[in-house]
């Protein structure tokens, strides 16, 4: 009988696969990885022996990444695609998606960590800047995410993670916008993730804290910051363990916990 | 992939699950589009598929070898004459849109699926049949018109008098000629909302096929169901249902029953169990034993019904079985390849109930037990490619399995030397199974020469294709003489 599976050699350890996946397939995108948290998930898949396609804005931090990878991949029997892709070009998303899916044999997992975070001062109100935060975190999501809900409804298995961030949890002072867009994932990823249920396929809100990246280079002393495969680590498991909404690390979710409940009077003179 | 037709990428998949592939599906929302799609297939090279409501058990509506385009955009009503009953729609008008629409009115269908679901291209396609095939024919018989973009991206209009070979070949055609996009058919003036249904409980197949014979000229619809697990002097034990439209005046006050709110179906069952969970119920018991006790319960509880009096049933309520438990079909499972097919056995009046006592002990020796079985008497339609005749049809449902599969179609292929031997035909809404040989043996030779003909007249490159077309027609198509 037919199946759909992609053809590599038997040799690596088998890591666990998505629940309710079949064993034999492991087929990933990731959406913005040629740095920081994405890039981490691409060699973390790359070393399980994925098929896995890496899309970014920078075709040449890309092969950079293909060749740092290649080790693994031929290790753990997997493969990789790379494609330079701007998000904000949502209108070649459908075919793209479609070529990658069809070059990676189907597809089991989507990972959209694509996001942008342009330094804002205390008193600036760039709405260019802002629309850009817009269009590539919510934009950009929304373009890759809907055709991989259209893919798994239909095929009623797989698994949509978004990488959203603590930002989202309040309207902080710091960059209005950037929580603004994360919110407006958290939303989005929520209302697809009660959609998807119905046939069994799943979706994952990770709210990362902070992570060793370029985005967060510039901070002094950042809070529990871990490093970028830590988190890819961790992003993993908890889409595996079909988790709803994961902080990373876990002791974020105390601390938006209670930031949530802090009444807007009183969260107005904070800085947390 | 072109800007103007809309697309996306999918899963497309057989209703009963038992085969998809992923694929590109377009949507076109107009003529030009239409047109457009078969610009596109030419222009990749590739071939192009037709979808309806993609409600076919099988490999009807799928194309793993190229495009498939889903006529569901073209969906409007566009005019509906109250003194005639006449209705011209787009063809991706879906059955439940079209009775929704003409209820209030005062008409339903005159001819409807056991699902609502399905369009009208992909119903006029398939050249679908009701409850009421045996008084009424096919929904073939109720259409007087139809606009069709044949592949050279040409519109032609079809009826019986104008084209009248395009109209009985494209009937029934399976999606092979060319697109639907509009069609006029006709539909039948009710005076309440409600059938007179009358529950009938019997014996055995004999006494399922005697009560249908005597009750064909009086009655406006029948449809028995069958255990398929009794045995011995109870093989084909049932239920039949018989049911009557009212004459006016039966129903006192009509306005209150030709209502969406009358006809639509319960949102839960027992007031409670929200329906959309209820397949979750059905799973616990889809395995032999739980089916064999299933259908025990149900037969029982249908000599209890056939005891009462006949009782008043909404039209959708009576017409719609197959949607009272939305996605009933995950009790199958819902993994890819794991699903169930649907057999279903036409047979001349003749040879029926030798044959189908044959079939169901064949289904017993080898172990494969239908977990449903559907009686219905049908009559013959001028169509090409028809699957009515003037007989009975017996519709079974087969549990597959990636382990099951290989076993089971051999087992529809042991089957369907029997049928074909007793002049049987099989129905392409439904099949998973049929073989370019048995297509062969199932038609009058002239009728498929002539379909394949026109065909290649319509259609020299091939562009229209699904995989039922490759797995039953193709190899056929090849061998034909050229003209």
């Amino acid at each position: 009988m037919e199946t759909t599976s992609t053809e590599r050699p038997e040799s690596g350890p088998r890591p666990p696969v998505l629940s309710g996946v079949p064993a034999d397939r492991r087929r990933a995108i990731v959406v913005g990885a040629s740095s920081g948290i994405g890039r981490a998930l691409v060699r973390r898949l790359a070393g399980e022996g994925y098929a896995v396609a890496a899309l970014a804005r920078r075709g040449d931090a890309l092969e950079a990444l293909r060749e740092e990878c290649r080790e693994d991949l031929e290790r753990a029997g997997g493969r990789m695609i790379v494609r330079a892709h701007d998000v904000v070009n949502t209108g070649e998303v459908p075919e793209l998606f479609a070529e990658l899916v069809e070059e990676l044999g189907g597809l089991d997992l989507i990972l959209y960590v694509a996001a942008v975070m342009p330094a804002i001062g205390p008193t600036e109100y760039d709405t260019e800047k802002d629309l850009t935060m817009l269009s590539v975190n919510v934009g950009g999501c929304i373009a890759w995410c809907n055709p991989a809900a259209t893919l798994f409804t239909t095929q009623r298995f797989g698994t949509i993670v978004g990488v959203s961030s603590i930002a989202g949890d309040r309207g902080r002072k710091g960059n209005p916008v950037y929580g603004t867009t994360k919110a407006a994932m958290n939303t989005y990823l929520e209302a697809l993730r009660n959609r998807l249920s119905e046939v069994g396929a799943h979706v994952t809100t990770i709210k990362p804290g902070f992570v060793d990246t370029a985005m967060t280079a510039g901070m002094e002393n950042p809070l529990w910051m871990i490093s970028a495969d830590d988190a890819a680590k961790q992003i993993l498991s908890a889409a595996r363990r079909r988790v709803n909404t994961k902080y990373v690390p876990w002791k974020w979710r105390v601390v938006g916990t209670v930031i949530r409940s802090i009444p807007s009077a009183i969260f107005r003179h904070l800085n947390v | 992939m072109s800007r103007s037709v809309r697309s996306s990428y999918e899963y497309i998949e057989a209703w009963g699950m038992n085969s998809g592939h992923h694929g590109r599906v377009l949507r076109p929302r107009s003529v030009e589009e239409v047109q457009a799609a078969f610009g596109l297939a030419r222009e990749r090279g590739v071939s192009l598929g037709l979808r309806g409501g993609g409600n076919s058990y099988g490999d009807a509506s799928l194309n793993r070898d190229g495009l498939v385009l889903e006529i569901t955009g073209l969906d409007r009503l566009l005019d509906f004459d109250e003194s005639t009953g006449i209705a011209n729609a787009e063809a991706g008008l879906r059955i439940a849109d079209l009775w929704r629409a003409i209820v209030p009115r005062g008409y339903w269908p005159r001819v409807v699926s056991g699902t609502m679901f399905p369009t009208l291209a992909g119903a006029a396609a398939m050249n679908i049949h009701g409850k009421n095939n045996f008084a009424v024919g096919t929904l073939g018989d109720a259409i007087l018109e139809f606009d069709i973009v044949l592949p050279s991206s040409e519109l032609v209009t079809a009826s019986r008098s104008q084209n009248p070979e395009l109209f009985h070949a494209a009937i029934g055609g399976f999606g092979m000629l060319g697109v639907f996009t509009r069609i006029q058919l006709e539909t039948k003036r009710v005076h309440s909302g409600d059938l007179e249904v009358t529950a009938i409980a019997n014996h055995d197949l004999a006494e399922m096929m005697a009560y249908f014979e005597a009750h064909t000229a009086t009655s406006d619809y029948l449809v028995g169901w069958v255990d398929c697990f009794a045995r011995g002097d109870a093989l084909g034990r049932g239920l039949i249902h018989d049911a009557r439209y009212l004459e006016p005046g039966e129903d006192r006050d009509p306005r209150a029953t030709l209502t969406l709110r009358h006809q639509e179906l319960p949102p839960n069952f027992f007031g409670v169990v929200p329906k959309g969970e209820m397949w979750r119920a059905l799973r616990l018991f889809n395995h032999d034993l739980g089916m064999r006790l299933m259908n025990a319960v149900k037969y029982q509880a249908g000599r209890l019904e056939s005891m009462g009096e006949p009782h008043r049933q909404a039209h959708a309520a009576f017409a719609f079985l197959l949607d009272y438990v939305p996605n009933w079909k995950w009790a199958y499972g819902r993994d890819a390849e794991r699903g169930l097919i649907q057999y279903q056995i036409f047979l001349p009046k003749e040879t029926a109930l030798a044959t189908y006592t044959e079939v169901l002990e064949r289904c017993h020796s080898a172990g494969r037990v239908p977990y449903l079985g559907v009686f219905k008497r049908h009559r013959p339609d001028p169509f090409w490619l028809t699957h009515a005749l003037d007989g009975w049809s017996f519709a079974l449902d087969f549990k597959v399995t990636p382990r099951s599969r290989a076993a089971l179609w051999k087992h529809c292929h042991e089957l369907a030397e029997v049928v074909l031997a007793a002049g049987g035909r099989f129905y392409f809404a439904k099949d998973s199974v049929v073989t370019p040989d048995h297509v062969r043996r199932m038609f009058p030779a002239d009728k498929l020469e002539a379909f394949l003909a026109l065909k290649r007249e319509v259609d020299p490159e091939t562009i229209l294709a699904t995989d039922l077309w490759r797995r039953a027609f193709a190899p056929l198509a090849d061998s034909m003489p050229s003209a």
